[in-house]
């Protein structure tokens, strides 16, 4: 499968749209949201055709693409640097993941209307990166893309924020370019270390660096990335920052952003440096574990609707990180999974929240009752999104953390335990949520709320369509996550799990 | 001796361009002044791209002091390039604010002379003129706003403190003469022999340092005098902790001198830098990359720290200004000995860094002017709301802030992930984090002045939209798409500065070709 031009595709639509959205006068706001609308549909009509036609018998990396950018200067060979696009079966997933939420988010986006074309410039800027993460080939170009995902996020949280904006913001900032230094560092070494002269990760991925040198480097690609998906204790900018940032760039935050986090331990450290694994992926699972744990203590204990989610988003990102620590195929499935499953959740829930919250101007749950009177749909929504959070079998959590669990269980069952508990623990602070706010005794203060917007609705059954579909048929995911896992170095064989599908072979 | 006066020429254009604007300004007293800047500009430019067509294919020496080959013509060019935003950014202001113009023009004039004989120079006594032919234009100018105090102190530190660090450079010249019996960087005849005597093959004729062989006692003479010369340099570039007088003279300094200061001296410095340790003491290398290593390291992390604490925007410019200094170092430090082609590479990167750290510098400078001329005030704080007042200036600014800050999509990332994976290749793993980190911090202080831009609602009494005058709006779109060009494409731009580099190696690769021939 070579048809590499649909993931140039992903960078040169929404590139070009930020361009082109440069050039229209800021006065025709339509405009610019149109081209942003029309950006996102066709991202994510790309981003469905690369997940439906990548050929999971196949496996590996497809859609494989390479130009040249810098070579043959100072240090670098042949293909030094190169723009090289590839996805295999665990970005695959992704790709759809923030063709959704990006979707989603232009959707939610439609009410902002302070410096309308400034928002959607930097908007694109952020979803180009992310995109550039999921399927940059090089290392220079994926980290490249990393930062532009990464630097955004200030502007977009300093000017369209809320509650606290500058301290989160420059919190945020600083702890997320605070781990790309690590990451910096440790391309750095690699790349010196492989001697190869380029910085192409599937020249480096055929490298066989040493266990000493992989010890050595392998935290600074595992805490690099693991600052982005919430590690804990370096987790603490994810609140914050989710509470001061508009709704659509909370989407794609949690939705995506910190999975780039989760994504690039599975690139750069378990792909790059397999042989640090063994060391340092028990680690990952306790910090995970604990994580999970602390978060959903510190989500109950919240009142702000949205640092109960960003606490959740917290607990929810250990999961991913104690599926990768199991280091079996089960355990990192569960966390593509998750990442997935999480992904859309995350993003329902921010946009449900940014849809009342336009309204009330409030998010504490104290205040709220019985909502469900005035808003119905926004309580089916935001109760969809608590229960696939809460891992109620049917939507996609279940999947997700069932595969986590059972990973763990075969590694480390102490560890499986806690991530039990902390799951019996979301159901404690997501019911307790609906419960209060959503039901209960109605506060005549709300009187005048009206619901869901048809954008937002739009938004949200665009993002529940996939927890349906996930929670009810996994086997479209499994089937393009399993192969990629098993090839993962490292990584042990415990059997299948729901993988029933005959088409895998496998 | 035959001298080819010919290949001077540029020098002699350039010298008799200051006389010239300043004597035409006795003779057209009637004219609007700010002619003298755009006729400055356009003769600069003029010069610049003849001197880059007639000479770019030459390779010769003026009386083996001034070496006339690659390194020298880009540099050439660039100097005067610098020279020539420099003085299109200074008209208006030169016309609101300062008295005595087309001495303001000459003067800037001089001081890119002076640049462009520092590049050249391959003796010692010759690039300390140059130096300080350089140096005494800048004292002036530094001073040139006479009837404010500030810049009557900023100059007096600057001239005290640099006379200081002359006498001591001179002091180390005389050493090094001492201990080798020339002032010569370096030369070869055709046939790959040495001509005569000189540094680099009096260093060479010691034989590693390193090994405890010490023929002639001359080990402690050499040695000082290297710390020595590096410490005047210290001076002149402001590296840690030689930087006292940089925040004054920048903040005292009418706003264009700031900006030819930061970015002007600084490549020239560089430029002497770059010539005297490859030419002369790279066979001495081994002695000094780890005083020249300490040196970056003290300058990045003393520089980002010191800037978190600023109000004022030039002060700010000044420390990120010593910190970008500590960047540069590091590519002296990538430098090796023995691999000549990891030599080369460093060199070309630091090369490639400073052409777009300068060009970044400027652009900072060209916006703040533009703001400056409409405000006539210059504190991090009165930048506030600027991207609602003057978009386009807040969006140059933040550009050129990301990419002094070294993010992606802008000259400051791709530069120095070259430059710092030079000094990673040669050995120096824990100074390229310092500089990564040191990054890191950096983005704190550029981002609090981004956020002025476009956090806030302009204040105060003035807070309608206004225009950039066309000539620096010009210069200014030149600038960003200059520093967005070279952080996505270096490739080029590389090519042409790695084939320059290549002259400053010659006697090196020569001597260890001879040594893999024996």
């Amino acid at each position: 499968m070579d048809a590499g031009e649909a993931l140039l595709l992903l960078l040169l639509i929404p590139g070009g749209a930020m361009l082109l959205t440069l050039f229209v006068p800021s006065r025709h706001v339509n405009v610019v949201r149109y081209i942003a609308l029309i950006t996102t549909i066709a991202t994510l009509i790309d981003s469905i055709w690369i997940f439906a036609v990548y050929d999971f018998a196949e496996g590996g990396y497809q859609f494989d693409l390479q130009y040249p950018w810098i070579e043959n200067i100072a240090f670098l060979g042949e293909n030094g640097i190169s723009l090289h696009l590839a996805v295999d079966g665990i970005a695959a997933p992704m790709v759809l993941l923030n063709g959704l939420v990006g979707f989603a988010g232009v959707l939610v986006s439609w009410k902002i209307t302070h410096r309308v074309k400034d928002f959607f410039i930097l908007f694109m800027a952020l979803f180009t990166g992310v995109y550039g993460v999921y399927i940059g080939q090089d290392l220079f170009f994926w980290f490249f893309a990393y930062e532009l995902a990464v630097l955004p996020m200030y502007l977009l949280i300093v000017i369209w924020g809320s509650t606290n904006k500058e301290y989160g913001a420059m919190k945020l900032t600083m702890v997320l370019v605070g781990g790309s230094v690590l990451i910096f560092i440790g391309i750095f070494a690699v790349f010196a270390e492989a001697g190869a002269g380029t910085f192409d990760m599937a020249v480096l991925r055929e490298v066989n660096f040493g266990r000493s040198f992989a010890n050595t480097f392998f935290p600074f690609f595992m805490i690099g990335c693991g600052i982005l998906a919430g590690l804990f204790p370096f987790h603490t900018w994810s609140p914050d920052g989710h509470v001061a940032a508009p709704t659509a760039v909370s989407m794609l935050h949690a939705g995506v952003l910190m999975k780039l986090g989760a994504f690039g331990i599975i690139r750069l450290g378990m792909e790059i440096l397999p042989a640090g694994t063994d060391f340092w992926m028990p680690v990952l699972l306790v910090l995970g574990g604990v994580a999970a744990v602390y978060g959903a203590i510190s989500a109950i204990h919240q009142t702000d609707l949205k640092f109960v989610i960003g606490y959740s988003s917290v607990s929810h990102m250990g999961f991913v990180l104690m599926g990768l620590g199991t280091m079996n195929n089960i355990g990192v499935n569960g966390a593509v999974l998750q990442m997935f499953s999480h992904g859309v959740m995350t993003a329902l829930f921010f946009a449900m929240v940014g849809g009342l919250y336009d309204q009330a101007h409030t998010r504490d749950i104290r205040v709220f009752g019985g909502l469900v009177r005035k808003m119905p749909l926004f309580v089916i929504f935001f109760g969809i999104a608590g229960l696939t959070s809460l891992g109620l079998p049917g939507l996609s959590g279940f999947v997700a953390e069932f595969h986590i669990f059972v990973g763990a269980i075969d590694t480390f069952p102490l560890f499986a335990a806690l991530g039990i508990l902390s799951a019996a623990l979301t159901a404690i602070y997501v019911l307790r949520l609906m419960g209060r706010a959503a039901l209960g005794p109605f506060n005549p203060r709300w009187e005048s709320l009206k619901d869901l917007s048809r954008w937002e609705i739009a938004a949200a059954i665009v993002l529940i369509a996939p927890i349906i579909a996930m929670g009810v048929w996994p086997d479209p995911f499994i089937d393009r996550i399993a192969p990629t896992v098993a090839d993962l170095p490292q990584v042990e064989q415990i059997g299948n799990l729901f993988t029933l599908s005959s088409l895998t072979g496998r | 001796m035959d001298l080819e006066y010919q290949l001077i020429i540029p020098e002699f254009v350039m010298a008799g361009l200051a006389v010239v604007v300043i004597a035409a300004a006795l003779a057209f007293r009637n004219v609007d002044q700010k002619w003298f800047g755009y006729a400055t500009a356009a003769a600069l430019g003029i010069i610049a791209v003849v001197t880059a067509i007639a000479y770019w294919n030459t390779h010769d020496d003026f009386g083996n002091v001034l070496a006339v080959d690659h390194f020298t013509v880009l540099f050439r060019v660039f100097f005067l390039g610098i020279a020539f935003f420099t003085v299109l950014a200074a008209v208006q202001f030169a016309g609101d604010r300062l008295k005595n113009h087309a001495e303001f023009y000459g003067l800037i004039v001089f001081a890119t002379l002076g640049m462009m004989l520092l590049a050249a120079s391959r003796e010692l006594l010759t690039a300390y003129l140059s130096l300080e032919l350089l140096s005494f234009s800048f004292y002036i100018l530094v001073g040139f706003n006479k009837l404010n105090p500030f810049s009557n102190e900023g100059s007096l530190k600057y001239m005290l403190l640099g006379a200081f660090s002359s006498a001591l450079m001179l002091y180390g010249i005389s050493l090094i003469y001492g201990v080798t019996g020339t002032t010569l960087y370096s030369g070869i005849e055709p046939d790959g022999v040495a001509a005569g005597r000189n540094i680099a093959d009096q260093l060479a004729s010691f034989g590693g340092f390193g090994g405890g062989v010490d023929p002639d006692g001359a080990r402690p003479g050499l040695l000082i005098g290297l710390v020595l010369i590096t410490a005047g340099l210290g001076f002149k570039v402001s590296a840690v902790p030689f930087h006292q007088w940089t925040p004054d003279a920048y903040q005292g300094a009418p706003l264009p001198i700031t900006a030819f200061l930061s970015a002007g001296g600084k490549a020239a410095a560089f430029a002497f830098f770059l010539r005297l340790f490859t030419e002369a003491f790279l066979p001495a290398a081994n002695e000094w990359v780890w005083f020249v290593g300490i040196l970056a390291a003290l300058t990045m992390i003393v520089g980002n720290l010191m800037a978190l604490q600023q109000t004022n925007f030039k002060r700010l410019m000044a420390y990120s200004s010593i910190s970008q200094v500590g960047y540069l170092l590091v590519g002296i430090v990538a430098l090796n000995a023995t691999n000549i082609a990891q030599s080369q590479d460093a060199a070309s990167a630091l090369v490639l860094h400073l052409i777009g750290y300068v060009t970044t510098n400027i652009a900072v400078f060209a916006a703040i002017i533009a703001f400056y001329n409409r405000t006539g005030r210059d504190d991090i704080v009165d930048l506030r709301g600027l991207a609602e007042r003057q978009p386009f200036l807040a969006f140059s600014i933040a550009a050129a802030l990301f990419s002094l800050a070294g993010m992606p999509l802008f000259a400051g990332f791709a530069t120095k992930f070259i430059m710092f994976q030079a000094a990673f290749n040669n050995g120096f793993l824990w100074l390229g984090a310092i500089g990564v980190t040191a990054s890191f911090v950096s983005l704190y202080y550029y981002l609090m002045v981004i956020k002025q831009m476009y956090l806030y609602e302009p204040e105060g009494a003035d807070r309608e939209r206004f225009h950039v005058s066309r000539p620096l709006a010009g210069a200014l779109v030149v600038l960003v798409a200059g520093v967005l060009f070279i952080g996505l494409y270096p490739t080029p731009l590389f090519d042409v500065i790695h084939s320059s580099t290549e002259s400053l190696f010659e006697q090196a690769a020569a001597l260890s070709a001879a040594a893999v021939g024996k």
